[in-house]
């Protein structure tokens, strides 16, 4: 098909001829600007490969003018984050956790590692500031499963709970319901029972029928007057803190299928240091004992 | 339908082929689930058979009643049809699926639903993005390729029933692809989350695809080859590499849908962002290029601004792009001079970009007018427009420095948007806006008063997401690197999340008008095809084939 160019009315310009389906092209050339912002952008790639590491051979890369490298610069800020914490990490690291607290300069240095530590690990279950939800224990109350003592929360701390580390603070409710252990409705007098420890209004039948029961089966770690035992993690049932709630049908629930939250052993993630501060931080911030 | 009279003839070629192969797919297929003990290999097995039995009877019927009929003589246009009512159908879910993990991320304590665990944002977030770039942007992709590569060859679709046969296929892919996710089936990559017996369909759908692109493109009548063919082309063949060299993986059992990747940690990230990096380019910018290059000048009935422009930055283009997918893993294990080249390529980029958006917007020139009369042009300009501001933000998120405050942010979400609603999305519904008529033989549209509607919600949709997106993108790439004094962060993860809390509203108010948008034109469609037909169609919208290969409507 013979090519006939044409020039257009509108812009003064001529067609390439060619036609599609009633679609023409005009035949301007590439805007100069276009054609130089481009041209610049391909010299400051050049400039760029020549001063960066920048292009593989067989052996090796390009190294570039400048020898910038990540790594030595991740190493320099490394250090210099070493020496902006200066003595006071260096102190962390060989004061006890009482003189950590009771050194005002310490004290305020590990709260600051502790708040920005505890934002990124802790708060995740346990709410940015410390008070827990449902199945999460609120750190922000004096009422501690296995202990608020600053040695107390940095073991468990670094162990976890139920965490599989070998030295793992563990405790298991057992499941009274799910596994038949106990007919139904002792399981419901037994939450009568429970209702009862706590200081409220309860079916006084109920309460003696299981009275026998708890002290059979409940008493190991809950102690014979249900105010809990630290040593074994078992919750006091006389306060009015409930991690799983505190309405009869929680209660139940909990005495039928004995749910167990996980706490992570930190001491593979953490420093003993960070621990150190973590620990002063809640302990500070918490009811601690 | 005023089509002259159907001629009795023979069923497109390959029909009996293709029926042949539905009952043999649809017997395999209820042998796999049958003999698999994988819940979710079974429930996908199934799906596929009951896709074959579907098809294996409609075309068996249509075949014995004789309606099934080649018509050599004209343009296929029943499958662009079928691919335009696909296009808005995935849209609405798509857009839909998008708002509502958008709704999440505002308030996850309202669209919580831990008894439905297929409701969950990390299902639904992979079926958004899967449903809006392929099922949504992938059937415009295809039915507008069917438009434009059949009227700028002057020849009808090749190979007989293959048409059908991609895109029903097409649809196969996406179903089975959007419930794998939805059931937690997924191999974890970015767009190319579907399992590996998904991954060899789509194999087939698309070389099929491709053949028939080729094929007409052989019994071309016209001398010269289209440009928005070229991109059309470049789409097809690129993303068919992309997808054959990403998706390497070995099935855990030929009855198990799980499989493992053959590459494995920086090599895999490398590999995962060079397609990830060139899905966006070949299936979203080249593709889409593609339809600009034929609806723009066609409805401003313009010539093309440069044909030397097309041409060079057609090649750039693609030659620039394919290296570009490093700036995706700045700062991370790969290596530093697989960034350098990452972002030194990114920003050679920007210009080869640009040179669409100066060939789309300059081919206006003579015809401004229209963007004041004509919505559907207003949409088209206003998507070229995203378009540049897309590729000229991405080159500079890319640089290392930028990258650094920019990455893992809303502001990268933002970046996407501004892309995928603004220049995708306009673009094809200023496509779908045109071909409408043409298609269904309309003098116009229903309501020229619901497109300035659709156009002026959307529009607003887009500005409020991504101004949100900015906000809070560059608000928490700020508060990841503040330290305090003594070298700790200042902010935890959680309090940049709650932070963003207003953004995020804001987000899905925006992502809502657009799909309020969608809705919009879908219901406008809908009249238009039900409106009555005049009795002499125009010119433009005949779907005879014209005898001779010269044409003008002009």
């Amino acid at each position: 098909m013979a090519v006939e160019r044409e020039t257009d009315e509108a812009t003064g310009v001529e067609t390439t001829g060619h036609e599609w389906d009633g679609i023409r092209e005009l035949d301007n050339p590439l805007p100069r600007w276009w054609l130089w912002v481009w041209y610049g952008s391909i010299i400051w790639a050049i400039a760029y490969w020549v001063v960066m590491p920048a292009w593989p051979g067989l052996t090796g890369y390009t190294k570039g003018l400048w020898n910038q490298s990540d790594r030595a610069n991740v190493a320099k800020e490394l250090s210099a984050l070493e020496v902006q914490r200066g003595e006071s990490a260096a102190m962390l690291r060989s004061a006890s956790l009482q003189q950590i607290e009771s050194d005002p300069k310490l004290q305020a240095y590990a709260q600051q590692v502790g708040q920005s530590v505890f934002g990124d690990n802790c708060a995740t279950c346990h709410g940015i500031g410390g008070t827990g939800g449902k199945g999460y224990p609120n750190l922000r109350d004096d009422v501690w499963l296995w202990g608020g003592s600053l040695e107390d929360i940095q073991h468990t701390l670094t162990v976890g709970i139920r965490s599989g580390h070998p030295e793992a603070r563990m405790s298991q409710m057992p499941a009274f319901g799910r596994d038949e252990m106990l007919p139904p409705a002792m399981i419901d007098d037994l939450t009568e029972y429970v209702v009862r420890l706590s200081g409220r209004p309860a079916d006084n039948a109920a309460v003696a029928r299981a009275a026998p029961v708890f002290a059979t089966q409940c008493v190991a770690c809950h102690g014979a007057d249900g105010r809990g035992m630290k040593a074994v993690g078992g919750p006091d049932l006389t306060d009015s803190e409930w991690l799983y709630g505190a309405d009869r049908e929680s209660i139940h629930e909990q005495i039928f299928s004995g749910k167990g939250g996980v706490m992570p052993a930190w001491s593979g993630r953490l420093s003993p240091e960070t621990i150190k501060a973590l620990a002063v931080y809640v302990h500070a911030n918490a009811g601690g004992q | 339908m005023s089509a002259p009279p159907l001629k009795s003839g023979a069923p497109p070629e390959g029909s009996a082929t293709l029926l042949i192969f539905c009952v043999i797919g649809a017997f395999l297929a209820i042998v796999g689930a049958g003999v698999s003990s994988d819940p979710i290999f079974r429930l996908q097995f199934e799906t596929i058979a009951i896709a074959g039995v579907i098809a294996a009877f409609v075309l068996n019927g249509k075949l014995a009643g004789g309606t099934l009929v080649d018509q050599p003589d004209r343009y296929s246009d029943n499958v662009i049809k079928a691919g335009v009512i696909a296009t808005m159908f995935w849209a609405a879910a798509g857009l839909l699926a998008g708002v509502v993990v958008a709704a999440q991320l505002a308030w996850p304590r309202i669209f919580y639903f831990p008894e439905l665990g297929f409701l969950n944002f990390g299902r639904l977030r992979p079926l958004h993005t899967s449903a809006v770039i392929f099922a949504f942007g992938g059937n415009a992709l295809i039915a507008t390729s069917f438009w434009v590569v059949q009227r700028t060859c002057k020849a009808r679709l090749g190979l007989g029933i293959t048409p059908w046969f991609v895109f029903w296929g097409y649809q196969l892919f996406i179903v089975l692809a959007a419930t794998g996710y939805l059931m937690g089936a997924t191999q974890g990559k970015e767009y190319a989350e579907p399992q590996w017996y998904t991954d060899l369909w789509l194999t087939i759908v698309w070389v099929a695809y491709l053949l028939v692109f080729l094929a007409t493109i052989w019994k071309r009548k016209e001398p010269h080859i289209y440009v928005a063919n070229w991109f059309y082309l470049a789409f097809i063949v690129t993303i068919a590499l992309l997808h054959l060299v990403n998706n390497a993986g070995v099935p855990v059992g030929l009855l198990n849908h799980r499989s493992y990747g053959v590459f494995a940690g920086v090599q895999d990230a490398l590999t995962q962002w060079w397609y990830g990096h060139n899905a966006v380019g070949f299936f979203l910018t080249a593709g889409f290029l593609a339809m600009m290059y034929y609806f723009v000048p066609k409805r401003v009935e313009r010539p093309v601004y440069s044909y030397r422009l097309s041409i060079v930055h057609f090649w750039a283009l693609i030659f620039i792009y394919i290296w570009a997918g490093p700036h995706h893993l700045h700062y991370t294990a790969l290596p530093q001079w697989a960034q350098t080249l990452g972002m030194t390529f990114s920003i050679m980029l920007w210009m080869p970009s640009w040179g669409g958006m100066i060939n789309g917007l300059m081919t206006l020139s003579g015809a401004w007018d229209k963007l004041r009369t004509d919505p559907v042009v207003r949409m088209m300009v206003v998507a070229i427009a995203f378009y540049g501001m897309a590729t000229f933000e991405g080159p500079v998120m890319s640089i290392r420095a930028v990258n650094a405050l920019s990455h893992y942010t809303d502001w990268t979400i933002g970046h996407v948007h501004s892309g995928a609603l603004g220049w995708n999305g306009f673009i094809t519904f200023g496509a779908i806006y045109c071909m409408v008529p043409w298609l269904w033989k309309k003098p116009a549209m229903y309501s020229n008063k619901l497109i300035e509607w659709h156009f002026w919600i959307a529009t607003t949709g887009i500005l409020l997401y991504i101004a949100a997106m900015w906000v809070s993108g560059i608000m928490e790439g700020l508060m990841w690197r503040e330290y305090t004094p003594q070298g700790f962060l200042a902010y935890s993860f959680i309090e940049t999340v709650s932070a963003k809390h207003i953004e995020n509203i804001i987000r899905t108010i925006g992502g809502l008008m657009f799909l309020t948008g969608a809705l919009i034109m879908i219901f406008n469609i809908w009249k238009t095809i039900t409106m009555p037909t005049p009795e002499t169609a125009g010119t433009q919208s005949a779907d005879d084939m014209p005898a001779a290969p010269a044409h003008a409507i002009a």
